[in-house]
């Protein structure tokens, strides 16, 4: 087990073969994502059944709770990249933190609008500044801060490395976002899923929240993995098999 | 591991957990801020300044809405259990204010036991169930059943409405 995964580790670290890996597993797993993303969303937009108080307005949890665990788990992702990147200095790493910000600053703000969305109607204001909302908008600057930090310095290794050091410190706001429900006052509810234990959701209408959630992962993966793609083709411009593939490309 | 990296990788673990214990005992010091209301238990103890501008939180006592039938006053008790006041409000409640929900008022504390609320938002929690579900649950009786009363609101006794 320990040693596929170094094998992995290594042979993922090497630019030409995360491309071929890029090249194999984008063209299913674009399509795969899609169509649990639609899947998840109409069952949920549309067939599952009303909520006893909320009536229809719950339904935007089909859009609200995927995004915002895509956010804090591309978060996660992000500052084990830049772990990586500051400690082993892995070039890949360096590519995978430039790739995970963008989808995932996305993330962020469709989750902070939809909950104001809900909100409004659910508990009479479309934002409050409490801990859980305050944290999750921290969470999005954390996002820009560190796209800002990637394009305002030139070089792309000193760019990395001051991007990688914002997040890996900015993992202790996830764990903030993740907890605020539970250790402080908030308007915001706890946490409806569990992982352990079971999910305070009828099963009606949790089905389409999970495949929901799953489809949004996915496309939030494919499109870091079409990112990455493109950054490392940037970086080994130079390299003999870009020069290579990009000359069959032409032939 | 060579020497180099791990020094790299102890330094930045030490500056992680050197950041989270100053945002944790920062966070623990400002918790009274950064908590976004007072519970009835620290309003009752005393905990919370009289007279100040501030959000309050709680349940809706059950039996406790007195509304007026001529204007938009309502009276509630909201209750955690340890403690209770009441709240007095003037306007137009959330869709989801009933009886044993928890809701945020915000306004100005006149009295230990007397808060007047300039808004009063409603907190749901994270349950999420089908009208069918709760009404075969409240048939058999279960506890997690809320009583409903939104259909019930006209029929409100009359009260102190001040």
């Amino acid at each position: 087990m320990w040693k596929t995964l170094k094998r992995w580790y290594h042979q993922l670290g090497s630019p030409r073969y995360f491309y071929r890996f890029c090249e194999a597993v984008l063209p299913w797993l674009i399509p795969v994502s899609l169509a649990l993303l639609t899947l998840g969303l109409i069952w949920g937009l549309v067939y599952a059944p009303v909520e006893r108080y909320q009536g229809d307005s719950y339904r935007i949890i089909y859009i609200h709770v995927p995004a915002s665990s895509g956010a804090l788990m591309g978060y996660i992702a992000m500052g084990v990249a830049g772990l990586v990147a500051l400690v082993w200095r892995m070039k890949m790493a360096e590519v995978m933190l430039k790739a995970l910000a963008p989808f995932g600053a996305a993330l962020a703000a469709v989750s902070l609008l939809t909950g104001a969305l809900w909100g409004k109607p659910t508990w009479g204001t479309y934002w409050q500044w409490d801990a859980r909302m305050t944290s999750m908008l921290i969470l999005l600057f954390l996002y820009l801060g560190i796209m800002a930090l990637q394009s305002a310095i030139r070089d792309p290794r000193q760019a990395a490395r001051a991007a990688a050091l914002l997040a890996v410190v900015g993992v202790i706001n996830v764990v903030i976002v993740k907890y605020s429900v539970e250790w402080l006052n908030t308007l915001h509810q706890g946490a409806t899923l569990k992982v352990v234990g079971e999910s305070s959701i009828d099963a009606s209408m949790k089905w389409p929240l999970l495949i929901s959630m799953i489809g949004l992962w996915l496309l939030y993966a494919a499109n870091v993995l079409m990112r990455a793609r493109t950054e490392v083709l940037s970086r080994e411009r130079r390299s003999g098999w870009v020069r290579r593939l990009v000359r069959d490309e032409e032939a | 591991m060579n020497p180099v990296r791990k020094q790299r990788l102890f330094v930045v673990l030490a500056v992680l957990a050197g950041l989270a214990v100053a945002v944790g005992l920062a966070v623990y010091a400002l918790r009274q801020n950064i908590n976004l209301f007072y519970t009835p238990q620290q309003i009752v103890n005393g905990e919370a300044p009289v007279g100040a501008k501030m959000r309050v939180g709680g349940l809706v006592e059950d039996g406790s809405v007195q509304r007026d039938p001529d204007s938009l006053k309502v009276v509630f008790t909201v209750t955690d259990g340890k403690g209770s006041f009441a709240i007095h409000y003037q306007g137009i409640l959330p869709d989801l204010f009933r009886e044993g929900q928890g809701i945020v008022a915000n306004g100005t504390l006149v009295s230990r036991d007397r808060f007047e609320a300039e808004e009063v938002l409603a907190k749901h929690d994270e349950t999420y169930m089908p009208p069918e579900v709760q009404d075969a649950l409240e048939k058999a009786g279960h506890p997690g059943s809320k009583p409903g009363a939104r259909e019930e609101d006209a029929g409100y006794p009359k009260g102190d409405y001040d």
